[in-house]
């Protein structure tokens, strides 16, 4: 029999601290949906995709219900669309709007993958496929877009990561009327992972097997309340505490990955050991920053703590689950974390101070509102300082940036729901120009060299 | 399959006798049951066993929580795989 204690604080992290299963989402390989034509193509993948997800919204609802812990998101990725549309990129479209149909079919709210990789260099089909993506993402509601510009054994793609800078403005400009939204389900990546769970840059990498279960965990609220219960603890054993929660919290996560596996057909992939926040206050990174002994996230030290949180919940992570991967760090959203975006608001947190947090914790500048004129080739200089951050050290970094059209320093873009709002953060307004267009590729670091 | 009933809330006359009455006519078997007052909050724990139960555990919890609103008190009833997930290594 159990004892009181560990019983009740299973149901307290679950009614008061926000702990979930922040999403459960099924890679599914699309290779063999190839076919002749974009339109027979797209009618296979659609066929595939309902087929291979039917249950999913139903099975996970079952397991929430018996495990009483709430499981969030129900989602699917998918192969890169840009290696299935190979032949017909101009017409990868029609296979983007399959996808999205076939999330409507499911009930889920987001699907990833209509994704390139070009971290080294860039077909024609790829170029003409990222050229899609602004009146894919305008069009469609639930389809997610990611694109991979770097890598740590490849370097960065510059002439990609012009495009780019193109395509983020394109797409704002195409959803101008939803202030940029399309821009939210928009990636750029350098070391992309391919057994990602969470939206907007998940992918089902060409490495994986057929169908498989990524799971996400969450828990925010869960650590910041640890951290509470000890107001005078030291950093060892603050990082003691937060390893033995993160624990708790994987071992939930890695039990609902194998069940839902087993009852959807599909293989265990792996738990991501990330902190998720949301925008609901008390399920927030910015929060557990604040209660390590900040003032308000964003100020010195932020880079600190954020580091030993990120390491702590990766070693209590790594002990409680067989699988680790995914992004595995605590994450740092803008508009999706209460604590940043008073931050924000307050002027303390800026995006120079964001990028040097992205060098200790996944995964980068993400859910960022900038002023809607700020050029391409800024965004594109933005994405080029990220992704040599993710190169150099070894780890995955991202860019989702909203140059909301029409807005300047001082508005704000409000998305609602898991995706929150952003206070419009001001950019360096001198030029990078010249070094963007001069294009090519930034080589790979010489700790690449590991043969 | 076992699971793990919980039942917390204002200690009261007759919390055992409304949930073991509300589980024994659905054919769930206690198998253990532990209880205690922690300043002046009722706080149970009961092992049970599903093999002979009417519905599925999912349907089962949603039914506790339904009586838990009624009597005043929150109840939850979860696999007992969880617990062990979570608090043992």
């Amino acid at each position: 029999m159990f004892n009181y204690k560990d019983v009740l604080e299973t149901i307290e992290m679950v009614e008061r601290e926000h702990l979930d299963i922040r999403t459960v989402t099924m890679g599914i390989s699309l290779l063999p949906c190839i076919r002749a034509t974009a339109q027979e193509t797209a009618k296979c993948v659609y066929d595939t995709v309902c087929k291979k997800a039917e249950n999913i919204v139903k099975v996970t609802a079952d397991l929430s219900a018996e495990y009483g812990i709430p499981i969030v998101n129900k989602r699917v990725s998918v192969t890169p669309v840009s290696l299935i549309c190979a032949p017909f990129a101009g017409q990868a479209d029609l296979v983007g709007k399959a996808l999205d149909d076939a999330a409507k079919q499911l009930g889920i709210d987001f699907l990833g993958g209509y994704s390139a990789l070009v971290h080294k260099g860039m077909a024609d089909y790829e170029r003409t496929f990222i050229q899609s993506i602004p009146e894919v993402l305008a069009s469609t509601e639930r389809l997610c877009s990611s694109v991979n510009v770097g890598s740590s054994k490849s370097g960065i793609n510059m002439d990609a990561v012009g495009l780019m800078g193109k395509i983020i403005k394109q797409t704002a400009e195409a959803t101008a009327d939803r202030d940029g939204f399309g821009c939210a389900k928009l990636v750029v990546f350098c070391n992309a992972v391919e057994d990602n769970p969470f939206m907007a840059g998940a992918f089902h990498g060409v490495g994986e097997s057929g169908t498989v279960i990524n799971v996400g965990v969450s828990g925010p609220g869960v650590v910041q309340h640890a951290i509470e219960a000890i107001p005078d603890a030291d950093l060892s054993e603050l990082a003691e505490m937060i390893k033995r929660t993160a624990f708790k919290i994987t071992r939930a996560g890695q039990l609902i990955a194998k069940e839902a596996a087993k009852r959807l057909g599909a293989e265990f992939g792996i738990v991501d050991l990330s902190l998720a926040p949301t925008p609901a206050r008390g399920d927030s990174v910015a929060q557990i920053l604040e209660e390590m002994g900040l003032e308000c996230v964003g100020t010195h030290g932020t880079t600190a703590c954020l580091a030993m949180l990120n390491d702590a919940v990766k070693k209590g992570g790594v002990m409680a689950s067989s699988r680790v991967g995914g992004l595995s760090g605590a994450f740092i959203p803008v508009s999706e974390d209460i604590g940043m975006i008073e931050s924000a608001e307050k002027g303390v947190l800026c995006l120079d101070k964001l990028e040097a947090m992205t060098a200790v914790c996944s995964v980068g500048l993400d859910m960022i509102a900038v002023p809607g004129d700020t050029s391409a080739d800024t965004i594109s200089a933005i994405i080029a300082d990220e992704a040599a951050i993710g190169m150099i050290n070894n780890k995955t970094t991202a860019v989702r940036l909203i140059p909301a059209p029409g807005k300047g320093v001082g508005d704000q873009v409000n998305f609602g729901g898991l995706l929150g709002r952003a206070p419009i953060m001001p950019v360096h307004n001198q030029s990078a120009n010249k070094f963007v267009r001069r294009g090519g590729l930034i080589p790979a670091p010489i700790h690449s060299n590991k043969n | 399959m076992r699971a793990v009933v919980t039942v917390v809330g204002k200690d009261k006359t007759g919390i055992i006798s409304k949930v073991s009455t509300f589980l024994a006519e659905r054919q769930v078997n206690i198998l253990d049951i532990s209880q205690t007052i922690m300043d002046e909050y009722f706080a149970m724990i009961m092992m049970v066993d599903l093999s002979r139960a009417t519905m599925e555990l999912s349907a089962l919890a949603e039914e506790c929580r339904a009586m838990g609103e009624k009597i005043g008190m929150s109840i939850h009833i979860q696999h007992e795989d969880i617990f062990n997930a979570m608090h043992s290594v």
